[in-house]
């Protein structure tokens, strides 16, 4: 008995659940001092810079990495690309778990949780982008969380409500795939409103549809990258098909990014002459601008063709975890270094240690959320008693 | 940008150096195709 709790116990504090642990604790500590104190006491948002990383990090490079759910569905479901079957419930999860941690983070800025529902219900802006944004959102984490339930009802053992949901999967894909092409290029077309504010080389008139693509560039690599982690830490819990399907999946998504990035790239440039802002490169915005295009753009691309055409899967897998850092740097440019480029240094943003703690936290949140329900549910196997929709 | 002064010239300026960017991507393309799917066979 004894040997057992020691080693129930070992088995409880692991370095991972430790670290964990503390991240968790420090973060309730500050979401009740964000509660009671205000935005004062936790950030250094100002009037000049009143979206700082819960939106710059949680929201926008949360959606993005959030992408994989509809492009692995899309690519499955409508191209009937079923040899990537096997990718779709983790990237359905890794989307669910990434919405529902948005919505999270977005209290955290917004503030009175309870008024969530006061744009849908009470004042509606349909003329905003920001209701745009709120209401795709908010239907697209309630398709996410349809899209997901067959993994629990099966869990459960509910068999006609998973029969029911399993039939409801052509129109949720459907759904998902509109609902994303909207709100990703959106949340893009939120920042044309600040033409003066961001630096023109990263504003243009094209920068919801360089979000839009850039958000199937980072779901195809966080789809890659998330795999190769599951297989790292959660390969007790797949079977033989998630094993021997991994390889074929890293070289056909890591394909189709290949593509994406490739495309991204040319018309990121074209984007450069038609507005003809070839005389900003030479300046440290610029070098900054040609590193985002060259290092974290045309890399990857040059990166992923090799991969693809060595069969090199260790490079897709590494490049994957590039592209998504790609994707943060992005986000970060243009949601804070690039923006407001033209104030003093005194008046910039720098994040407050407890707004990067909150970051953390949340992050922490969906790891712990999403290696809780897959550990206990079928995400990384089939189920034995169900065929595979 | 020195002689630029005109809507016009800017445009022109302009889609002048897209043209020539799209039918360089446009050349690009096959090359990149080929050295993506050159192996595929194998």
């Amino acid at each position: 008995m004894s040997h057992e709790t020691a080693a129930t116990r070992n088995s409880v504090f692991t370095p991972f659940n430790v670290v964990a642990g503390i991240i968790v604790i420090l973060g309730l500590f500050i979401t009740a001092v964000r509660f009671t104190k205000g935005l004062g006491a936790t950030t250094n948002l100002s009037d000049n810079n009143p979206w700082g990383i819960w939106i710059g990090f949680d929201l926008l490079v949360g959606v993005a990495l959030a992408a994989g759910g509809y492009v692995t569905s899309a690519a499955v479901y409508i191209f009937g690309m079923k040899r990537f079957h096997a990718a779709v419930r983790p990237a359905i999860l890794t989307g669910f778990l990434g919405y529902a941690l948005v919505v999270l983070a977005l209290n955290y800025d917004v503030g009175r949780p309870w008024r969530l529902p006061y744009p849908f219900l009470i004042s509606r802006g349909t003329t905003s982008l920001l209701f745009e944004v709120g209401a795709c959102v908010a239907l697209y984490l309630s398709v996410l969380f349809i899209e997901f339930t067959p993994a629990p009802l099966e869990w459960l053992g509910f068999k006609k409500a998973r029969a029911i949901v399993v039939k409801l999967t052509m129109v949720l894909t459907i759904f998902g795939v509109i609902l994303s092409t909207l709100h990703q290029s959106s949340l893009g077309a939120l920042f044309l409103i600040a033409p003066s504010k961001l630096h023109p080389l990263w504003y243009s008139p094209y920068i919801p549809i360089y979000f839009f693509i850039t958000s199937i560039i980072a779901g195809l690599s966080m789809v890659i990258f998330e795999g190769s982690l599951s297989y790292r830490y959660l390969k007790h819990k797949m079977d033989h098909h998630h094993i021997e399907t991994k390889d074929d999946l890293a070289l056909g998504f890591g394909k189709a990014a290949a593509w994406v990035l490739t495309g991204y790239f040319m018309i990121k440039v074209i984007g450069i002459a038609a507005d003809n802002n070839w005389h900003y490169l030479a300046s440290g915005y610029g070098a900054w601008f040609l590193v985002e295009l060259f290092g974290f753009v045309a890399l990857p691309a040059f990166c992923y063709m090799l991969g693809v055409r060595e069969n090199n899967i260790r490079l897709i897998r590494w490049t994957a975890a590039w592209t998504v850092l790609g994707i943060i740097v992005n986000r970060f440019n243009i949601s804070m270094v690039a923006f407001n480029y033209h104030l003093p240094s005194s008046e910039r943003y720098f994040p407050h240690w407890m707004e990067i703690g909150i970051s953390v936290f949340i992050v922490t949140a969906g790891l712990l959320a999403f290696r809780f329900i897959c550990t206990r549910m079928p995400i990384l196997y089939e189920h034995p008693d169900y065929e595979p929709h | 940008m020195d002689g630029i002064h005109t809507l016009q010239e800017f445009m022109l300026h302009t889609k002048n150096i897209i043209y020539i960017l799209i039918i360089c991507i446009l050349v690009a393309m096959p090359a990149i195709w080929k050295f993506l799917a050159g192996r595929d066979d194998e």
